[in-house]
């Protein structure tokens, strides 16, 4: 595999087509977890091994799955792993499993995982799917945690709160009071709040984008030669 | 006809291969983390118990020695509920009781109400709601220290017709914008009062079912 081919599947996946801005996809988990960082990063992990896991074996399996059984299959194999990562969380991230409750088994409703299937790992080599899967669920991951330290610190005026669910007992003083007796912005801890930061954080990204097409443009910008009469 | 026949056929046993291949690493995992899981859920559980009734006070198996009371009215469930009987001895030292306030604001809020032997509170923690976060959530001991507020209470501390919130008369503060909740918790904990100084002897003496549904803390409480 090619470093180019590497490098435009990290770009797709982490900017280009990043799941939760520009597919849009994933938004329930996204929305209702990304209230504090340690919610947001302990999902978005768990998205990503499961996107990892589904991907590589879509794409094993990709030359010997019928035609009409394709969507019934990636539905098993998806469901499959989501119940294995939740169970494996039950038994060593007990803690945050609680905390996250029902988001977990909802990971098979994040349609992220099967566009990722269809598209992308049922063409593609197992590698590639890999690499593809691993990216999708960073990017997917990066925009939960962004999204929670702002609903975070505008919610709760913390960051890194109860982050001892994820990494044990010893980092159970990790949180940073952003905002000293902070009342709380209630809005910023539901589901609306969770929608405009979305909302804001999409639009950011196509200013971004806005911002380097057009520096591109200037760059390129060619005298325009006089047709030959 | 048959073509088609022979690919339903073909079709069918792929599906049903990887239907096995499923469940098979499914139950393998699931086996496989059973023991971790219900070790967890234990720990999880004892911890919030010793939260209420800390390790000295007791000597027997906390966590095993159960009993079901039922009581709709005063225990918040139609379905019965969990009691941990803690002893000394063989005498009773404290229960703990796992009732129910039916009418949080948006649902039942599970409750650990730990009385002690002389039917004074040694304190009360809340186990699951889905009240409003930033508000009713201050119920939980993590978040303020409403909850201690019941430490060392009992049916005569205070009165009978003190067992409110102030907005009704009581004694119990109410939070700035969230009245239903705290009420819904302070009735909750004088209805088990009145439940434990009346079935104080039976719910000692039961010898405890068979099985019985654990509660999962719904989260650790910090004292």
């Amino acid at each position: 595999m090619q470093i180019q081919e590497v490098s435009k599947i990290a770009k797709d996946g982490l900017w280009t087509n990043n799941q939760a801005l520009v597919a849009l996809l994933g938004l329930c988990p996204l929305l209702a977890v990304s209230n504090t960082v340690i919610n947001a990063l302990g999902l978005g992990i768990a998205t990503t091994l499961v996107l990892i896991a589904s991907n590589v074996t879509v794409s094993l399996i990709r030359n010997w799955v019928r035609n009409e059984l394709r969507i019934p299959i990636f539905v098993l194999i998806i469901a499959s792993f989501v119940t294995t990562v939740g169970l494996l969380m039950n038994a060593y991230l007990h803690e945050l499993y609680n905390v996250l409750g029902i988001f977990i088994p909802l990971i098979v409703t994040n349609c992220a995982i099967i566009a990722r299937a269809e598209s992308f790992a049922s063409k593609n080599t197992p590698a590639k799917s890999l690499l593809d899967g691993l990216f999708m669920g960073l990017g997917f991951t990066a925009v939960l945690v962004l999204l929670g330290m702002m609903r975070e610190i505008l919610g709760q005026g913390t960051l890194f709160s109860q982050a001892h669910l994820m990494f044990g007992p010893s980092f159970q003083g990790l949180q940073l009071t952003i905002i000293e007796d902070y009342r709380g912005f209630i809005f910023a801890i539901l589901p609306p709040g969770a929608f405009l930061g979305l909302g804001l954080m999409i639009a950011l990204k196509k200013y971004i984008d806005m911002r380097i097409e057009s520096r591109k443009n200037l760059q390129s910008q060619q005298p325009v030669t006089q047709p030959l009469v | 006809m048959n073509n088609l026949f022979k690919n339903m056929l073909i079709g069918g046993a792929a599906l049903t291969a990887f239907a096995f291949i499923s469940s098979l690493i499914v139950a393998v995992t699931n086996e496989s983390t059973k023991q971790q899981i219900a070790t967890n859920e234990r720990e999880a559980l004892l911890r919030s118990l010793n939260v209420l009734i800390p390790h000295d006070l007791y000597d027997n198996d906390l966590y095993n020695d159960t009993a079901a009371l039922y009581s709709p009215k005063l225990l918040g469930s139609k379905n019965p509920v969990t009691v941990y009987r803690a002893r000394k001895n063989q005498v009773p030292v404290a229960a703990i009781i796992n009732s129910i306030a039916p009418d949080g604001y948006n649902g039942e809020i599970r409750l650990l109400i730990a009385i002690l032997a002389n039917g004074t509170l040694a304190g009360v923690r809340v186990v699951g709601h889905k009240e409003t976060p930033g508000l009713g959530d201050a119920i939980e001991a993590r978040r303020s220290d409403w909850i201690k507020t019941f430490n060392e209470r009992s049916l005569s501390n205070p009165l009978p017709e003190k067992w409110r919130v102030k907005k009704d008369g009581g004694e119990f503060d109410q939070f700035t914008g969230a009245t239903i909740t705290p009420r819904a918790i302070v009735k909750a904990v004088f209805n088990t009062l009145k439940y434990y100084a009346v079935h104080r002897e039976e719910l000692f003496n039961t010898t405890p079912p068979p099985l019985i549904s654990r509660e999962t803390p719904y989260a650790d409480p910090r004292s």
